[in-house]
C-alpha cells in the first residue's frame, strides 16, 4: 500500500506535465521557480501554476558551459543548461520566470537567462536580521505581486493570497508529517522515498491533491506493521539542494547498509517548521516574515540552521552526519565548519562531502562513507 | 585461528597472515588486476606459512580493489583497518597520515584505536605517490631513488601544487642548472606543504605516525616534520599496516 503512494509521487512529474500542457491550452498561466525563497502564494493567489524548473541533471551542463565558466556550482549550470537547450519543459511552457540574489552565481545567470523567457529577478537581503533586510524584502515581494498582476493580466487580492497562504501552510504540514514518520526506529521511509514524494511537490500543479495524497501516505504508514529496532545507522544529511537527478549521495548511503532517516536542505525540512500566520493584517508582511526566516546558508548569520539541525538530531535520533556541497557552492562550503562543530559537538561523525552532479567519484565518496559509517557505534 | 588481511591499493597490495601467534607478510604490485593481485597475495601467504586455503578462517579485504574481489569475508575501508593496524604497532599514536598511490589521508584515532575523525584528498595527484612518481621520471630517476637523492641545504620551492605545472616547472628548474638535490627536496616539500595543511584542518594530536608507500621516502617525512613541527613515527612495516589492521579485525571477528 506504501508502494502504491510511492509510485503515485514517481509519476507525478509526468502526470503534471501533461496536465499543465492542458492547462496552459485553456489559457492558464504558468510561472517557473527555482528556490524555495520564491513566495509561491503570490503565483497561486494570480491564478496561475507555480513550478518548479530541471536543473538536477548533469547532462545539459556541457551545453551551459558554452556560455558559463566551468567552476559554477552544477545547479547553476544545470539549471541554465536546461533553459537554453529547451529541455526542461517546465521551462517551455512558464510564461515568466521568478529568480532570487541568493547567490552570484544564480545572480548573474539570471541575467544572461533574459535572452530566452521574461525573467523577475527578486533582491534578497544577506543580513537575516537588520530592519532595513526586512523591510527590502517586504518592498520586493510587493515588487513581485505587480509584476505578476501586469505580466499575468490578472489582479491579485489580498483575499486570494490568505487563501494561498492557507494551502501552502496546509501542504508544508502535510510533507512535515511525511519526514517526521521517520523519527520512528526502523523508519518507514527511505531517503529515497521521501526525496521522491517531497520532490513531486516542485511539479504539483493541484496542491489540495498533494496535501491529500501525503496525508493518505502518513495514514498507511502509520498502520504499518512494526519490525522492531534495526542496526542501521541513521544518518541525517544536510547542505546543498538535493533533488530527483541528483540523490547519488542517498542512494550510495542506503546501498552501504545505513538509512537516510532526514534530510535539512531545501527540498527536506528547511521551511517546514515556517507557518505563515493568516490572522495578520498585510499579507505581504506575513509573506515576508516567513520566508525572511529561511535558514539558507547565503543568510548571515544563519542560526537558524544551527538550532534547526541541533534539534533534528535529537528528534530523528541519528547516528551521523553527511553535509553535502555541491562544488564551487561558497556560502555552504564554508558554513559546513559550523555544522562540522555543532555535530561534532554532539559526539556525532560528521562528513562533509565536496561533489558534483557527475559520476566520476562515485568510488572515493563511497570509501568516505563507508569509513563514516564504520564510525557509528550500534 | 588463522585469518589474512589483503590491501588491494592502486599501486601495491599488501598480505597479512596470523596463525596462532605467527605472522608472515608480503607485497606485490596490483597491476591492472586487483583481482589477480588478492589471488596471488592469498597463494604467496599460503606458500610461506605452509597452510592449505581452507585453513583459513576469514580473510578481510580493503583498500580501494576490496570491492572487485570475491574471496572477501568481508570488506572493511582502508581508514578503520589503518587504524586498527597502527593501535597494535603504537598505542600512542593519535594521528595518522598515509599516502599512498593515488591518495592522502589523515586520520584521529582514539585510545582503541577507534576512528574519530578522517580527512582524505584523493581528487588531484597532488600530495600523493602519483605526484612523485611523474615528478621523478621527469628527474631521470626512479621514484625510489627520490628520498635519498634530495639536499634541503640547497632546496628550490616548487610553487605549482598541480602535477602538470609542477612537472614543466622542474624541467624548466632542471634548464636553468639549479641543482638536482635541491629540486628534490623542494618537491618533499610540496608534498609535505600540502598533506600538513590538511592534517591541521582536522587538528594534530601528537603522536603522529606516517603510513603508506610514500613513508618510505625520508625525504617526504622530514618534510612533514618540519611543516607540521612535531616528530613523526615511520613504522618498520609501513606499507603494512592497512593489511595489518585488516587482519587484526577479521582475528577479532570485528
Amino acid at each position: 500500500m506504501l508502494d502504491q503512494f510511492m509510485e503515485g509521487f514517481a509519476s507525478a512529474r509526468e502526470v503534471n506535465l501533461m496536465r499543465i500542457k492542458e492547462a496552459k491550452d485553456n489559457g492558464l498561466k504558468v510561472v517557473g521557480i527555482y528556490c524555495t525563497y520564491c513566495p509561491q502564494e503570490l503565483i497561486l493567489a494570480a491564478g496561475a501554476i507555480p513550478v518548479g524548473l530541471c536543473g538536477m541533471s548533469e547532462t545539459p551542463i556541457a551545453v551551459a558551459e558554452e556560455t558559463l565558466p566551468r567552476n559554477l556550482c552544477p545547479l547553476v549550470k544545470s539549471s541554465y543548461g536546461f533553459a537554453v537547450s529547451d529541455t526542461c519543459p517546465f521551462f517551455h511552457f512558464s510564461d515568466l520566470i521568478i529568480g532570487e540574489t541568493t547567490c552570484d552565481g544564480k545572480k548573474k545567470m539570471f541575467e544572461i537567462m533574459r535572452d530566452l523567457k521574461p525573467v523577475h529577478v527578486m533582491q534578497l537581503p544577506h543580513l537575516s536580521n537588520t530592519k532595513a533586510s526586512f523591510d527590502l524584502w517586504v518592498e520586493e515581494i510587493r515588487c513581485l505581486r505587480s509584476r505578476l498582476e501586469q505580466e499575468l493580466q490578472v489582479t491579485i487580492s489580498d483575499q486570494d493570497i490568505w487563501a494561498a497562504a492557507d494551502m501552502i501552510n496546509k501542504e508544508k504540514k502535510a510533507i512535515k508529517a511525511m519526514f517526521d514518520l521517520n523519527r520512528a526506529d526502523p523508519p518507514p521511509l527511505s531517503g529515497m522515498d521521501m526525496l521522491t514524494a517531497a520532490w513531486s511537490r516542485s511539479f504539483s500543479s493541484n496542491k489540495g491533491e498533494m496535501v491529500d495524497n501525503l496525508n493518505g501516505l502518513v495514514r498507511e504508514a502509520a498502520n504499518q506493521p512494526k519490525n522492531g529496532k534495526t542496526k542501521a545507522p541513521r544518518v541525517l544529511l544536510t547542505g546543498c539542494p538535493v533533488g530527483l537527478g541528483t540523490e547519488k549521495v542517498i542512494r550510495l548511503t542506503e546501498e552501504l547498509g545505513a538509512n537516510i532517516v532526514a534530510m535539512e536542505n531545501c527540498s527536506g525540512y528547511k521551511t517546514l517548521e515556517l507557518q505563515t500566520d493568516i490572522q495578520g493584517t498585510d499579507p505581504i508582511v506575513e509573506l515576508a516574515k516567513t520566508y525572511m526566516a529561511i535558514p539558507c546558508s547565503c543568510m548571515s548569520p544563519n542560526p537558524y540552521r544551527m538550532e534547526l539541525l541541533d534539534s533534528m538530531l535529537d528528534d530523528f535520533q541519528a547516528d551521523a552526519v553527511i553535509d553535502l556541497t555541491w562544488q564551487a557552492c561558497h556560502t555552504y562550503n564554508i558554513e559546513a565548519f559550523e555544522v562540522g562543530k555543532l555535530v561534532k559537538s554532539k559526539g556525532l561523525p560528521y562528513l562533509h562531502l565536496e561533489s558534483d552532479y557527475s559520476n566520476s567519484d562515485l568510488e572515493s565518496l563511497k570509501v568516505r562513507i563507508e569509513a563514516m559509517l564504520e564510525m557509528v557505534e550500534i | 585461528m588463522i585469518v589474512m588481511g589483503i590491501d588491494i591499493g592502486s599501486v601495491a597490495a599488501k598480505g597479512y597472515i596470523i596463525s596462532s601467534g605467527h605472522h608472515h607478510r608480503t607485497i606485490i604490485p596490483t597491476g591492472w588486476s586487483p583481482r589477480e593481485a588478492g589471488q596471488t597475495i592469498i597463494d604467496q601467504l599460503l606458500d610461506a606459512s605452509r597452510i592449505e586455503r581452507d585453513q583459513v578462517e576469514r580473510i578481510y579485504v580493503t583498500g580501494y580493489g576490496r570491492v572487485a574481489f570475491e574471496q572477501a569475508d568481508k570488506t572493511i575501508t582502508e581508514i578503520k583497518c589503518h587504524a586498527r593496524g597502527i593501535a597494535e604497532l603504537y598505542p600512542e599514536v593519535r594521528t595518522i597520515i598515509d599516502i599512498g598511490g593515488q591518495d592522502s589521508k589523515v586520520i584521529r584515532i582514539g585510545e582503541k584505536g577507534q576512528v574519530l575523525d578522517f580527512a582524505m584528498n584523493d581528487k588531484c595527484a597532488a600530495g600523493t605517490g602519483r605526484f612523485l612518481q611523474v615528478m621523478a621520471t621527469a628527474l631521470g630517476l626512479d621514484v625510489s631513488e627520490l628520498g635519498d637523492a634530495e639536499e634541503p641545504g640547497e632546496m628550490q620551492m616548487i610553487s605549482s601544487m598541480c602535477t602538470v605545472f609542477a612537472e614543466s616547472e622542474i624541467i624548466g628548474s632542471l634548464a636553468r642548472g639549479n641543482p638536482k638535490g635541491g629540486i628534490i627536496a623542494g618537491l618533499h616539500q610540496s608534498v609535505g606543504k600540502r598533506v600538513a595543511a590538511m592534517a591541521r584542518r582536522m587538528g594534530i594530536r601528537e603522536q603522529v605516525a606516517f603510513t603508506g608507500g610514500v613513508a618510505i621516502n625520508p625525504g617526504v617525512k622530514r618534510a612533514l616534520e618540519e611543516e607540521l613541527g612535531t616528530r613523526i613515527i615511520v613504522p618498520e612495516a609501513c606499507q603494512y599496516t592497512g593489511a595489518l589492521g585488516a587482519a587484526l579485525l577479521a582475528l577479532e571477528n570485528r
